[in-house]
């Protein structure tokens, strides 16, 4: 086992190394930022060198042929040559087999190395559903993006609350599917600080290629800092701006515009207090108690001409956060609520009856 | 031998009215002479007919699809739409043109006439498997209109059993179409074996048919694979039992583990006669023998039966365990090499060859061009750990469509422009068919290469908005697509104004050896009315050129031909 270490790794490639050049965002390649980038980098330059070579050797005498032998007239005569040749047959077998072996050798031994992570990998779970990410740190922290600490193992133990994804981090040179049902695995070592894009590569859905989130490395020895700090943050901070960051790192916004326009779901502007028609054709108003159902068990019930497509939130955000999510869902609505006792009556099976005799007692 | 070629002389086109009544085209007239027709000539006919109509559908949503990623968010239709468009244009793509593409339309013509037959072995199960081919493709159209899928051609698990839209219609016409794809393969199975002439053993037999015979024996074992999965996902999504789907207990990769089973040999379906056409082309059109005739023929064999072992390479990162991935990878290198072998022996074919760049040729080179660029970057593929960062992403989107628009496609087109006089009696206007060979060429480099850049650089496939670095390099996708469009339809319209105004096609203008060239053109309802000439079928040495009708004629008797 201990020939696939990341240490030992590097050796069969010893006689590579000009080519293991850090490259920034390259004409073939995006930046390299993890430990195996640079090597992924290198068998994908050999290999494409030696396409490179044998496309020039066919493609070069073919047009040479085309052009020295293109017939120039009908019925002339052509020169007598062998119909086979076994010496040439059996070279052009074997050079294939050599560089195939050869090739396989290589991708084995570095594939070895990305599915093998290192003991005492720092561990992150990673949940995916359509269509956002959620990242849970070993103290019980969740982000929509997922953060890491530089020069250090991480191993993500994945999984999918619905369809497949796969998580793919393109400065990492990393790629995993998340099968709902089982756990896969995928481990990286960031090298450089800084922001990368993190995608979804296994079709989805209609939001796909909104399934976008961002890997932040933090330089050394801020990570930690980073994560106790941010897993208190929402408690520090006035309920509205925390609700504000929530619905944005929660990855609401990509179905739930804060623009007013309909999305994939119906905007948060004027949805706190209003009341709309279900699918089924009752009449719901949006109040605290709709809001905490919808984020819980979304599927309860459905505004008429939306598709049910939104996945529970159930487990991934604590009480709190939702409350902050609804005080900042106050305070983007019209109704939001600045009257606390028109919030109240609408409270409950909230009629307009009622609400109007409520008014008149006051 | 001169018997066969003195009555050569009653035949030649463009003279006797004998021309007008006897060949298979019009010795029948009526509808129902044609849809209910056994001949194997009618039949790849109208195969080609709904093939070509297949290709500009697919060819119309690959278009749309093109045109709406000029911008990186949306620009003609929604998310919805545009997930419905690339999945349609896949299975369209796949299941109606390329699969049938080569074997029943073109194959179906020329598999008879090769071996000097009649007509195919089992005609009646010919007009079946037509028939079963319109059923499917119908069904593929009400799926549209029951308000399309979304899943992508592969029907991937649990999305294809939990997605709203018309997967059950789309899934069975795939089932429908496999039907069709295996009385085919049985046919041209059963018609090798026992309908080649006294005197042609197997390995005096065309390459076309080693091809179409290996292709037809993926089609018999593998397509009933395909037909039990697409059975399985459609008892889970209408009765709910659990096979796939983790929430009611299946097991998503096992749907992956089906699919490809049958999927991965499906390419080789759709290379494999490629490959035929290229064998046969190369020879005719530098007027040499076939370099390597066995070793050709063999290596047919060994992608058949490697195609068989691969599946696995679609599911490097599938959550498969690794050491299957292992042993996968190391297979996938196997495949590559009788690929390389076929490509090394048609380049020794064309050395010292006397090389006609007409447009059979031209697509002949433009597939050795492509094919090797498709094969080459199948390397990085095959490569583990390169996989990892190409899987799912545009640079496998261009991988394939080298493979398969710019193998398969691109052959089928020099087949049918090599075998067109032959299959309706006129002569296209090369100087136009050269015009569109080259565009088709360079819109497809257009549209293709870029897309290896833009995959490696970070572009995932399959997404509807993208980040905005990546607008100039789909715009330059868009653009090579469009010149792609035009490039086939003056490449179309070339065949379409041979049928009005072309000159009338002498039996062999090409100057082939295989028997095919030995019929008339277009050939007559029984294919042969006179002893046939059997030779080699790449010696080209009993032929000379004739002047007169523009076409060759078997040596010696070219008075007689040139007298009428």
């Amino acid at each position: 086992m201990n020939a696939f270490d990341s240490a030992a790794l590097g050796q069969p490639h010893a006689g590579l190394r000009p080519f293991l050049a850090q490259l920034p965002d390259s004409f073939w390649m995006p930046s390299q930022a993890s430990s195996v980038a640079s090597e992924v980098d290198t068998v994908f330059f050999v290999i494409y060198w030696i396409s490179a070579f044998f496309f020039a050797i066919i493609v070069g005498l073919m047009v040479l042929f085309a052009v020295r032998y293109r017939r120039r007239r009908e019925g002339e005569s052509v020169a007598k040559t062998a119909h086979h040749s076994v010496a040439l047959e059996v070279t052009w077998t074997a050079i294939p087999v050599i560089v195939s072996a050869i090739l396989f050798v290589v991708g084995f031994k570095g594939y070895m190395n990305l599915v093998t992570p290192p003991r005492n990998s720092y561990e992150i779970s990673v949940t995916g559903q359509k269509w956002q990410w959620f990242f849970t740190y070993p103290n019980g922290y969740v982000t929509s993006e997922l953060h890491v600490p530089v020069d250090r193992p991480v191993n993500l133990t994945m999984t999918s609350e619905d369809v497949l994804h796969s998580l793919w981090i393109p400065a990492f040179r990393v790629k995993k599917d998340l099968v709902p049902g089982r756990y896969t695995r995928a481990w990286f070592e960031a090298t450089e600080p800084g922001t990368y894009p993190l995608l979804c590569t296994e079709y989805c859905g209609t939001g796909h290629s909104d399934m976008l989130s961002v890997v932040t490395v933090h330089e050394s020895g801020r990570f930690d800092t980073w994560l106790e700090q941010a897993a208190n943050l929402y408690d520090t901070m006035p309920p509205a701006e925390a609700g504000e960051m929530l619905v944005q790192r929660k990855g609401c916004v990509q179905c739930h515009s804060l623009t007013g326009a309909a999305g994939i779901g119906p905007t948060f502007v004027d949805m706190y207090g209003h009341s709309f028609a279900t699918k089924e054709g009752t009449q719901i108003v949006a109040d605290d108690n709709y809001i905490r159902e919808s984020i819980v068990d979304p599927m309860a019930s459905i505004i008429a001409g939306y598709e049910p497509v939104m996945p529970t939130f159930a487990g991934k955000i604590k009480d709190s956060e939702i409350t902050y999510i609804i005080a900042y869902l106050k305070s983007v609505s019209s109704l939001g609520g600045t009257d606390e006792d028109e919030a109240a009556a609408a409270d409950g099976e909230g009629t307009e009856t009622e609400e109007a005799s409520t008014e008149e007692v006051h | 031998m001169n018997t066969g070629a003195t009555t050569t002389a009653d035949h030649v086109p463009g003279t006797a009215t004998h021309d007008d009544h006897g060949n298979y085209l019009t010795c029948d007239k009526g509808f129902r002479s044609w849809i209910l027709t056994l001949d194997h000539k009618r039949i790849g006919v109208m195969y080609l007919g709904m093939i070509l109509f297949s290709f500009l559908v697919g060819g119309i949503m690959a278009l749309l699809v093109r045109t709406e990623l000029l911008t990186p968010t949306q620009t003609i239709m929604s998310a919805d739409d545009y997930n419905r468009m690339f999945t349609l244009h896949g299975a369209v793509m796949i299941f109606l043109f390329i699969i049938p593409g080569i074997p029943a339309a073109l194959g179906n013509f020329v598999l008879p006439l090769m071996l000097g037959a009649k007509d195919v072995a089992l005609p009646r199960l010919n007009l079946a498997s037509f028939h079963i081919y319109a059923v499917g493709a119908v069904m593929a159209v009400l799926s549209i209109l029951l308000g399309g899928v979304d899943t992508g051609w592969t029907f991937y698990t649990p999305y294809s059993t939990t997605t709203n839209g018309a997967v059950i219609m789309v899934t069975m016409s795939v089932f429908v179409l496999g039907f069709s794809s295996i009385f085919t393969g049985i046919n041209f199975i059963v018609t090798v074996h026992k309908m080649r002439p006294a005197g042609m053993g197997w390995f005096k037999m065309p390459l076309m048919l080693w091809a179409l015979y290996s292709t037809a024996i993926i089609q018999v074992l593998a397509t009933p694979v395909l037909a039990i999965t697409v059975l399985l996902l459609v008892a889970e999504r209408a009765l709910g039992i659990g096979i796939f789907d983790p929430a009611l207990g299946g097991d998503p990769v096992l749907f992956q583990h089906f699919f490809w089973f049958y999927s991965h040999p499906a390419v080789y379906i759709m290379i494999l006669p490629a490959m035929g056409i290229i064998s046969e082309l190369v020879a005719v059109y530098c007027r040499k023998p076939i370099f390597g005739y066995k070793a050709i023929a063999y290596s047919s064999i060994a992608i058949a039966i490697f195609s068989f072992l691969v599946w696995g390479h679609h599911m490097f990162v599938s959550g498969q365990s690794d050491l299957a991935t292992v042993i996968f990878s190391a297979l996938t290198f196997s495949v590559s090499i009788p690929s390389a072998v076929k490509v090394f022996n048609w380049l020794s074919t064309m050395y010292r060859g006397s090389i006609k760049m007409d447009a059979p040729m031209l697509y002949t080179m433009s597939f050795i061009v492509l094919f090797g660029i498709g094969g080459l970057t199948g390397l990085f593929l095959a490569t583990l750990s390169t996989d990892v960062h190409l899987h799912d992403t545009y640079f496998i989107v261009a991988h394939f469509h080298y493979t398969m628009m710019g193998g398969t496609m691109i052959a089928f087109l020099a087949g049918l422009y090599h075998w067109w006089p032959k299959m309706f009696g006129r002569m296209y206007s090369m100087k136009w068919a050269n015009i569109g060979a080259t565009l088709v060429f360079i819109g497809f480099n257009l549209t293709f290469f870029i897309q290896f850049i833009m995959g490696s650089k970070g572009m995932p496939r399959r997404y509807f908005n993208y980040p905005p670095e990546f607008e100039i390099y789909h715009q330059i996708s868009s653009i090579g697509s469009y010149v792609l469009a035009v490039g086939l339809f003056v490449a179309g319209g070339v065949l379409v104004h041979s049928l009005l105004a072309g000159r009338r096609a002498p039996r062999n203008p090409c100057g082939g050896a295989t028997l095919e060239w030995q019929a008339d053109s277009p050939p007559i309802h029984h294919n042969f009315d006179e002893p046939l000439v059997l030779t080699d079928p790449y010696d080209y040495s009993g032929q000379e050129w004739d002047e007169t009708v523009q076409g060759y004629v078997i040596a010696g008797a070219s008075k007689e031909t040139s007298s009428t």
